[in-house]
């Protein structure tokens, strides 16, 4: 950026410039706030230490709250049962991959063809490594993890309103906002224009910090030059023998990059939900469900539709249907810890309390919509050099990510090439699944013209369609977290519900854990003290 | 742009209050609450896909088709799994105004509150429109004042 151009700046672009930072801190009193931003609670393995009695726990719903209460109820010594709708564990710990088919509602089926090792994970795809207590479990049932490529800085920023719709690498952007910045700040500190902020002794140290940070020239400007280019990369790459000379790279000028409003994106890689180290189960997140199965698989019964929970003062009665021959039956037990997704509970029999009725119709899940495609061959990293990593994008798509897994692969591979909610996540899922897979097909093939002529099959969750959930997953406001959170927590009688929507860490299987633990925790104490 | 995009004025009120779209997994998905959701791209020519913070879809049966159809089924029969969509056809609960107009705004179990992310306009519209399609005959329309006094 020339002196010119910085002093064209105009106040707007300024004020956005500081309405950058201003906004990140913002939406995290924000997100504070709405507690969605907590830290997980899990201490450590849980060690119920006491008599359990001979209690029985039966468990609604083998997703991995369900799952992780039964495992460790079973350890000290509690009779468990766990009845599950679906004909497999995991809930929403779920794979999609070749040979699997899924019914949605409304009866649209689809068959997922991808090769052998392709998959998409339809809900949660990533654990980052503070989410104690799923890593805690992945370790102890023996499920492999893998880093999971949250960040990749030669992945584009795209937008339809800015560089002719032509997708930008993250790096430029990165490095140009970092570098306009510093440059900027530099110019304010030598101006005495924070005089009244910082001492003139700290505005030196500012100033070494900023030339590092913004990869400023000894004249502390942003411009063409090595110090640049070793951020944003090289017109012409360093290389070897005669022509070995690089050619450093022309930055955008700092109006551009502001009215892009690409550096959108560098926020969204620094939340603490998204931060490195994070990590995928190796071969989908199916690979937790089938962990926890082979530890607690046995006491489920898969198949079975809870129609009623009925407690009375000796203990819980349930009755279910097996979807398979359509019988009914009963389960009985001294306690039963409920994990129904809510939108499903709500419409289920239950003698229970006003506060907890209350706090169950509550809650209304989230829309959330993923569409897998699966392409002949790893375009993206064969021509874009694109290896993992999120493309953001203004697109109904709202995000493409490339595979962390299988780097080179020669066969076909497979992208999560949407992942979108808000009005979008509605109007996806109001159309047919193959309408869904054609749509994000087009989108895509704005940032990768190879879309069209690479692809192969494709699959579409809308998640309001599941029929086991209706909706994604909890979306909790101040409002009804100060009104209803605690009812939904509190056992009633002998039930408590556990889940993901009973935690501050909606969305995540971590909530579904940590909440897991405190219930059981709550309810040993109970047993052991009758 | 072919469509006539939906005041953008009224944006600002109808998301303050409750709004936390703040969610861990989907940091990356279009929040309500960020500018950016409020933006208009070239969408589908009745309205779907323009913005993802806001409905754009201009009338009734447009709304309904393109946003109501993703859980109560293009035909309005609703559907069941482990739980239902109630069926929007024939169904007596429409014959009160007010009951759709309330679920519409505030939700209802899990049925997020849509009414929300739509002008009092496209609500009343919405509502206008199931009440006296899909073997529905209420014909006491609803207008945007009702709406609004019911937010």
């Amino acid at each position: 950026m020339t002196d010119n151009n910085a002093l064209r700046m105009s106040k707007r672009d300024l004020l956005a410039l500081i309405g950058t930072s201003a906004g990140a801190s913002a939406m995290y009193m924000a997100m504070s706030s709405f507690g969605q931003a907590q830290a997980s609670t899990f201490k450590g393995p849980i060690k119920l230490d006491g008599d359990a009695k001979g209690a029985s726990v039966l468990i609604l719903g083998a997703g991995v709250a369900g799952m992780t209460a039964a495992l460790e109820l079973s350890r000290a010594g509690y009779k468990v049962q766990v009845l599950e709708y679906n004909n497999r564990v995991g809930g929403r710990a779920w794979t999609l991959k070749g040979s699997d088919t899924y019914t949605e509602l409304g009866g649209a089926t689809q068959q997922c063809s991808f090769a052998s090792g392709n998959y998409i994970n339809p809900g949660p795809w990533r654990i980052p490594w503070h989410h104690h207590g799923i890593m805690h479990y992945c370790r102890e049932l023996g499920v492999a993890l893998e880093p999971f490529m949250q960040l990749n800085y030669n992945a584009y920023v795209h937008s339809t309103k800015a560089f002719g719709g032509q997708p930008q690498r993250y790096r430029h952007i990165q490095a140009d906002f970092y570098g306009h910045v510093s440059e900027l700040l530099a110019k304010a500190v030598n101006k005495n224009a924070l005089s009244d902020t910082i001492t003139t002794e700290d505005g030196e140290i500012l100033l070494e910090a900023l030339r590092g940070w913004g990869a400023l020239d000894k004249n502390m400007r942003y411009v063409k030059g090595q110090e640049s280019s070793n951020r944003r990369g090289w017109e012409k790459q360093p290389g070897g023998g005669l022509t070995a000379e690089p050619i450093p790279s022309e930055p955008m000028t700092a109006q551009t990059l502001l009215r892009s409003r690409l550096w959108r994106s560098i926020a969204s890689h620094l939340t603490w939900d998204h931060e490195f180290a994070i990590f995928q189960p190796v071969g989908g997140m199916e690979m937790v469900a089938k962990g926890y199965e082979r530890a607690v698989g046995h006491l489920v019964r898969l198949n079975s539709k809870v129609t009623a929970i009925r407690q009375g003062e000796k203990g819980v009665t349930v009755d279910y249907v097996d979807t398979t021959s359509g019988a009914n039956a009963q389960a009985e037990a001294d306690w039963c810890i409920c994990t129904i997704p809510l939108p499903i509970l709500a419409q289920i029999d239950m003698n229970v309390g006003p506060k907890l009725a209350g706090a169950i119709r509550a809650v209304p899940y989230s829309t959330s919509v993923k569409v897998g495609l699966e392409f002949k061959r790893r375009f993206w990293e064969q021509d874009d050099q694109i290896y993992g990593g999120i493309t953001t994008t203004d697109l109904p798509i709202s995000q493409i990510s490339y595979p962390s897994s299988n780097y080179g692969g020669q066969g076909p591979g497979v992208l999560l090439a949407a992942y979108t909610g808000g009005s979008t996540g509605y109007e996806l899922t109001a159309l047919p699944p193959e309408e869904r897979v054609k749509r994000v097909l087009e989108w895509g093939s704005q940032i990768h013209p190879q879309f069209k002529s690479e692809f192969v099959n494709g699959i579409a969750v809308g998640w309001h369609r599941v029929p086991w959930v209706l909706g994604c997953f909890g979306q909790w406001t101040e409002e009804t977290r100060a009104q209803h959170y605690k009812d939904l927590c509190e056992m009633d009688g002998r039930i408590v519900l556990a889940g993901e929507h009973a935690s501050y860490i909606g969305g995540w299987q971590e909530g579904g854990i940590t909440s897991a633990i405190d219930v059981i925790t709550r309810l040993h104490q109970r047993v052991i003290a009758s | 742009m072919k469509i006539n995009l939906m005041a953008l004025g009224l944006a600002a009120t109808a998301l303050t209050g409750s709004v936390s779209m703040a969610l861990a997994q989907d940091a990356a998905q279009p929040r309500r609450d960020d500018p950016a959701a409020l933006v208009a791209q070239q969408g589908d020519a009745d309205g779907a896909f323009v913005m993802p913070g806001r409905f754009s879809e201009p009338d009734g049966e447009k709304m309904y088709r393109r946003v109501c159809a993703a859980c109560h089924m293009a035909d309005a029969s609703g559907a069941a799994g482990a739980g239902k969509y109630p069926p929007l056809a024939n169904n007596p609960n429409l014959a009160a105004s007010g009951y759709p107009m309330l679920v519409t705004l505030k939700g209802l179990n899990g049925m997020p509150p849509l009414g929300t992310m739509m002008t009092d306009q496209q609500v009343a519209d919405v509502v206008n429109y199931v009440r006296t399609h899909f073997g529905n005959q209420y014909d006491d329309a609803i207008t945007a004042e009702d709406v609004k006094a019911m937010r």
